[in-house]
């Protein structure tokens, strides 16, 4: 792991490509900003840049276009994985992956995830769940833990009324499409790591024309969920991480 | 070479000779034949066809594969294109070329499968929600139907805005014989097309050797989303200018013309010859567009003192456009059924004959 951190490092100090040289709009402590710099490492790292289009989600990270360094498509809420489809099948040798946070791809876009991922397309879906939704200012995502309050569950989340925190990843990965699925956390320099050599083995399988698959991205909301940025990194690590366990929750082939 | 055909598939073929290569769509009676057509065809030339999940997922489909650059269209019937609103709403605030075709069914809610031309003011003032405009073209024989889907789709990359097919049952199930290119004619065609499809400046195929194309509807900055809008109704001004079709039949001399557009102007011409035959001067004008409206040749005859008569499979929709144009100058009737009931040539004529009275009592 010390070589990968001194290149982590490394890489800091260096001009990422992908990535425009602007002010990001996140809040302070937003895993937003790690992901889009991450994604952008591998697609500088892998060479594809030219090759690569994104679909944003409507959500905080509607704006990712404004950082990203290369083609991008907006897409209705819930919807990019039916518009990475559409361009997927234009465009079958570009690398095509959506970008979606809780709301957008557990809630109001279940149906479209579920159906992309039973066919089995051959794009990379990058899933942000920081449990809570975040652009309309903290109510209850499909994702929220129980108790957890939020402005629409000031009570805290009660699974009578609200049911339950809900597992995208175990939940999709029963479907015979799926070739890869793995869930990560943005909490320690570590688990960062983990998190972008989870995006880059996506990238990589796609790239290899083998399918499906999607990363579920734990990451924190301080502004919405009322705790300073380090306060919410430990509460991505003891509140979340034991209900959605990190880890490879599906992997069919070796992706080398 | 001449084929018989129905409608449905009359509209598939045309989308075919315009170089469609993508279709995305969901099961809906009165317009399953053209689906089926296409998911033939898209695997006869190579092209891309998704029974997809939803009429959502299809719109948005039909969005991803229009910001790549492809020609691109879904189709349903009346429910599946309130389904599509959203996607259709963002396909023109992100300036993407499509073709929808409605084959409208008797609503509200599910209502059934019978013919209707309910869906008039969802087609023609927007459908959902934002300010903007569809192209509509209203066909009212296969052939037409054949040759306006052929249209629709270099409309719809000139201007770049979704251009929509408004049919009714009838249309999508009867037969009529057209002529249809050859197969070589057909490739021919298609390959120039698609040379054409890539020369899409603004599509999503990598930033290879150029900044990199947003695709986007989404504007904050303060004044920014309004000079979009600008950009966009300038492009709507420019299609009432120039898209406007419409037929008109038997107007020189007539008293009272007959206003009605898709089957239902087939059964106005049956009621006019009729007419005519007892000696009523009576006349027809036939919107093939719907959207831009014929305001101003409706106009030009009120200010001619002539009479109209509108019939639709409706309780009265496109008349609202027909009084507008009409600016009170004129008398405008009103003939329609709904609920998937046709107006038959003989309670037209009957209309035409209480109009015809009165006017000659006047």
């Amino acid at each position: 792991m010390q070589t990968e951190d001194l290149k982590l490092k490394m890489m800091a100090q260096e001009k990422i490509k992908s990535l425009r040289n602007v002010p990001m709009h996140y809040c302070p402590g937003c895993g937003h900003i790690i992901v889009h710099r991450l994604i952008c490492e591998v697609i500088d790292e892998l060479d594809i840049r030219e090759q690569v289009i994104g679909v944003a989600p409507v959500g905080c990270a509607v704006l990712a276009y404004d950082y990203w360094n290369f083609d991008v498509a907006e897409a209705a809420h819930g919807r990019p994985p039916a518009v990475a489809t559409g361009i997927k099948k234009v465009e079958p040798d570009k690398i095509v992956f959506t970008y979606q946070g809780d709301g957008d791809l557990a809630s109001i876009g279940t149906a479209e995830i579920i159906h992309c991922a039973n066919r089995g397309e051959n794009i990379s879906v990058f899933f942000i769940n920081n449990a809570i939704y975040g652009m309309t200012g903290g109510q209850m995502a499909p994702t929220t833990l129980i108790g957890q309050s939020t402005t629409t569950t000031p009570q805290g989340r009660d699974i009578k009324r609200n049911g339950y925190p809900l597992k995208v990843c175990e939940l999709l990965s029963v479907l015979p499409g799926v070739v890869y699925i793995e869930r990560v956390a943005l909490n320690s320099a570590d688990n960062i790591i983990k998190t972008k050599q989870a995006i880059k083995k996506s990238f990589q399988i796609q790239m290899k024309g083998k399918g499906f698959s999607l990363i579920e991205i734990l990451s924190s909301c301080p502004t919405n969920w009322g705790l300073s940025p380090a306060e919410a990194l430990k509460w991505v690590e003891e509140k979340m991480i034991p209900y959605f366990p990190l880890g490879v929750i599906n992997y069919k082939g070796n992706s080398d | 070479m001449k084929v018989l055909i129905s409608g449905n598939e009359a509209i598939g073929e045309g989308a075919i000779q315009a170089g469609c290569t993508f279709y995305a769509g969901y099961p809906i009676t009165p317009q399953n034949e053209l689906t089926a057509y296409m998911a033939k065809m898209m695997s006869e030339i190579g092209g891309t066809f998704i029974q997809a999940e939803s009429e959502l997922a299809a719109i948005n489909m039909v969005f991803g594969a229009s910001a790549a650059g492809a020609r691109a269209m879904t189709s349903s019937s009346s429910p599946g294109i309130s389904l599509k609103q959203e996607g259709i709403s963002y396909l023109v605030g992100c300036e993407l070329p499509a073709v929808i075709v409605n084959m409208m069914r008797a609503g509200p809610g599910l209502g059934n499968i019978t013919p209707a031309q309910g869906d008039y003011f969802q087609a023609t003032k927007g459908g959902g929600h934002g300010d903007y405009y569809l192209i509509v073209f209203a066909p009212n024989s296969v052939e037409e139907a054949f040759e306006l889907q052929k249209q629709a789709f270099d409309l719809a990359d000139r201007y770049r805005n979704p251009v929509l097919i408004l049919g009714d049952g009838i249309l999508g199930q009867m037969m009529e014989a057209i002529t249809i290119n050859s197969q070589s004619q057909r490739t021919s065609l298609r390959s120039k097309q698609l040379t054409t499809n890539s020369q899409k400046h603004w599509a999503l195929t990598g930033c290879k050797n150029r900044q990199p194309n947003i695709i986007r509807s989404l504007f904050l900055k303060e004044g920014v989303l309004e000079k979009h809008n600008k950009k966009l109704q300038k492009k709507f001004a420019e299609m009432q200018e120039k898209e406007v079709r419409y037929e008109k039949i038997n107007i020189e001399d007539a008293e009272v013309i007959l206003i009605a557009y898709g089957t239902m102007s087939r059964i106005c011409r049956g009621a006019m010859q009729r007419a005519r035959k007892q000696g009523i001067k009576i006349g027809l004008i036939r919107p093939i567009s719907l959207w831009p409206f014929p305001y101003s040749v409706i106009k030009e005859m009120a200010c001619l003192n002539k009479r109209f008569l509108v019939v639709e499979m409706s309780y009265g929709q496109m008349v609202e456009d027909v009084r507008l144009a009409v600016e009170g100058k004129s008398k405008v009737d009103f003939y329609g059924r709904g609920g998937g009931v046709i107006p038959q040539e003989k309670e037209i004529l009957q209309k035409i004959n209480q109009i015809s009275k009165c006017k000659l009592k006047t």
